[in-house]
């Protein structure tokens, strides 16, 4: 019993934060096409502003009100230059995707090295919330909960935004067809920079989460978030918001399961993300909720 | 108009530049140059990588992001049966195994996942890399108790000839895969693989077999590089920017041509070399990624598309005022 709680709230825990960064993912990929390899690289920038901000007496859960906006900025002016120039250049949506997918690389390698030169490579991190709070005779760290709690807060307002607003119509619209909505009277190229300043925001805000929680580090944090979201959106289905959100919580429960297993551990984690990535490539290519 | 005159001049360009360079090539070591012949190391593994990767994706446009892990194939194949101590098998074996190791993963991996959508493939392969390592880690760790192998260490001279003549087979493969009936299908699979299926190519049959020869010679190198580095982890076997260098290059250099990754890989490697000298590592790497964006943006064809216009407009206002 003491397992299953540990598997449970753990898993739901993870998967808080990585249906988040997993939202932002499939809003970069799903609606923008942009299979965003840098995508875990905002979330590391949005962990170490915190982290900075954290420093100068900023408290960190009031830090994501700073660092959600401004990387909301960052993404939709690098969609509005970068990937609509690139995007409008290309014969075919595939070759598209092909060469926005070499440019997030390079924004990968762009962003990383500057956080590297600002604050080097060893691990850094802080102290918040450091009590333990007991579920069903098991003990939790009170930030993890707090920072749990905070992703699945984001994640459903956002979703309510998504599914109520009229900018949240005009985006579930370009995610069907982007060039039928244009012609609809949406504004595309906004709409497309939109999501993916958005993208970029909640994973910032993800990082924010992050830093209360785990230790934070320049050059290896970003890559895994990124992997994983890449799997979470695949398994909730393209341009599935709603599907990103469930997919992220059960792959959090997976992972926590997997780590809590004797003769696994946490090592393999990431593997088992990958066994249900390859799985649903060859079964259910179109996801769980896609159409 | 003598057509056989003009024949014969494009058959000594073709044929005859390449030879006469590889002819140099091979003296080099004679000079007895050794910074010289690390440098060439280093660029031949990086025109090896890059013409290999555009063997399969420059002609059908399947983003690969696999280099790292078939090249860390060829690595781990050096680490298994080329060891510093204990029984080994003559190099010239081991790089046929650690090809051939590669060639089968490929094949399977190909099979698999060729079938799925572009990005679907590049989002797997991306994946694959990362995969390999950690599983490679967590057996090592758990299972072995220890971590990284050593393997036994080549002269620098004799991995430029391997490397040398690795390259060499490479880049006349992919000059015989392009000339042939083979090049025209891939090719026609890049433009539209529906109609090349219905012009009765058997479109995963050809993607799946290129796919693994291109990693035939990834795993080569591999099995070289190893020999020189001695030790050899998971980290350093499947490190992702052995996938990303190898599209950057080609992609600069142009890969509507077999110069362009040449060319391409050729001045990276040399920034590269330069910067890493000193303390610049962390700046090579920005650098990298700013060229990376730039060439998409302002250089879709890459430098020698680049230099073929220039050239083309030369010429042509030549033509015109005479």
């Amino acid at each position: 019993m003491d397992l299953l709680i540990k598997i449970v709230i753990g898993g739901l825990i993870l998967g808080g934060i990585y249906s988040l960064v997993s939202m932002g993912l499939s809003l970069q990929y799903g609606v923008a096409r942009v299979l965003n390899i840098a995508h875990g690289e905002f979330l590391m920038i949005g962990a170490f502003i915190t982290f900075w901000l954290q420093e100068n007496g900023v408290d960190p859960l009031l830090s994501i009100l700073i660092v959600g906006p401004a990387l909301f900025v960052i993404g939709f002016i690098l969609y509005r230059t970068v990937f609509t120039s690139i995007r409008l250049r290309s014969p075919n949506p595939g070759v598209f995707e092909s060469n926005s997918l070499l440019a997030a690389f390079g924004f990968f390698l762009i962003v990383q090295n500057i956080a590297v030169i600002i604050w080097g490579t060893i691990p850094h991190s802080y102290s918040y919330l450091g009590g333990t709070v007991s579920i069903g005779g098991v003990a939790f760290q009170e930030n993890r909960l707090v920072a749990a709690a905070f992703a699945l807060a984001v994640g459903i307002i956002f979703y309510i935004f998504i599914a109520r607003s009229r900018t949240g119509k005009a985006i579930r619209a370009a995610a069907q067809d982007a060039s039928t909505a244009s012609l609809m009277g949406v504004n595309i190229n906004t709409t497309l920079a939109l999501c993916f300043g958005f993208g970029a925001a909640m994973a910032g805000i993800a990082g924010s989460l992050i830093s209360i929680c785990f230790p934070i580090q320049t050059n290896v944090m970003g890559l895994g978030y990124t992997v994983i979201a890449i799997v979470v959106v695949t398994l909730g289905g393209l341009g599935s918001i709603s599907g990103s959100f469930i997919g992220g919580l059960i792959l959090g429960i997976v992972g926590s399961a997997v780590s809590y297993t004797k003769w696994l551990g946490s090592d393999l984690a990431v593997a088992s993300y990958y066994v249900i990535f390859i799985l649903l490539l060859l079964l259910r290519p179109k996801g769980l909720l896609g159409k | 108009m003598d057509f056989s005159k003009r024949d014969w001049k494009k058959a000594f360009i073709t044929a005859g530049i390449p030879v006469i360079i590889l002819v140099v090539l091979a003296f080099f070591p004679m000079y007895g140059w050794q910074y010289g012949i690390t440098l060439f190391n280093h660029f031949l593994l990086f025109v090896v990588l890059s013409v290999a990767w555009t063997i399969f994706s420059g002609t059908t446009g399947y983003i690969s992001l696999a280099t790292a892990a078939f090249f860390g194939i060829g690595i781990y194949a050096a680490a298994l049966v080329y060891p510093s101590v204990g029984d080994r098998y003559p190099l010239f074996v081991v790089v046929l195994i650690g090809a051939a190791a590669s060639f089968v993963l490929a094949f399977i991996v190909g099979a698999i996942t060729l079938r799925l959508k572009g990005i679907y493939f590049a989002m797997f392969t991306f994946g694959l890399v990362l995969i390999v390592r950690e599983l490679l880690y967590w057996y090592e760790i758990t299972v072995e108790g220890r971590r990284g192998r050593i393997v036994k260490f080549e002269g620098n001279d004799t991995i430029y000839y391997y490397l040398l003549a690795i390259a060499a087979v490479t880049i006349l493969v992919a000059y015989l895969i392009k000339r042939s009936k083979f090049g025209l299908a891939l090719q026609s699979i890049g433009e539209n693989e529906e109609a090349a299926a219905h012009m009765g190519v058997n479109v995963t049959m050809v993607k799946v077999f290129t796919y693994a020869v291109s990693a035939f010679f990834m795993g080569a190198v591999g099995v070289i590089m190893a020999t020189k580095w001695s030790y050899v982890d998971p980290g350093v076997a499947f490190a992702p920017m052995m996938s990303f260098s190898p599209v950057l290059m080609a992609i600069f250099g142009g890969f509507g041509s077999i110069y362009g990754p040449v060319i391409g890989a050729v001045i990276f490697s040399y920034i590269e070399e330069i910067l890493k000298t000193g303390n610049w590592s962390r700046y090579y790497m920005l650098i990298f990624g700013t060229i990376l964006v730039v060439t998409i943006l302002f250089l879709p064809s890459g430098l020698v598309g680049l230099i073929q216009n220039v050239w083309r407009r030369v010429m042509g206002r030549r033509r015109a005022s005479a």
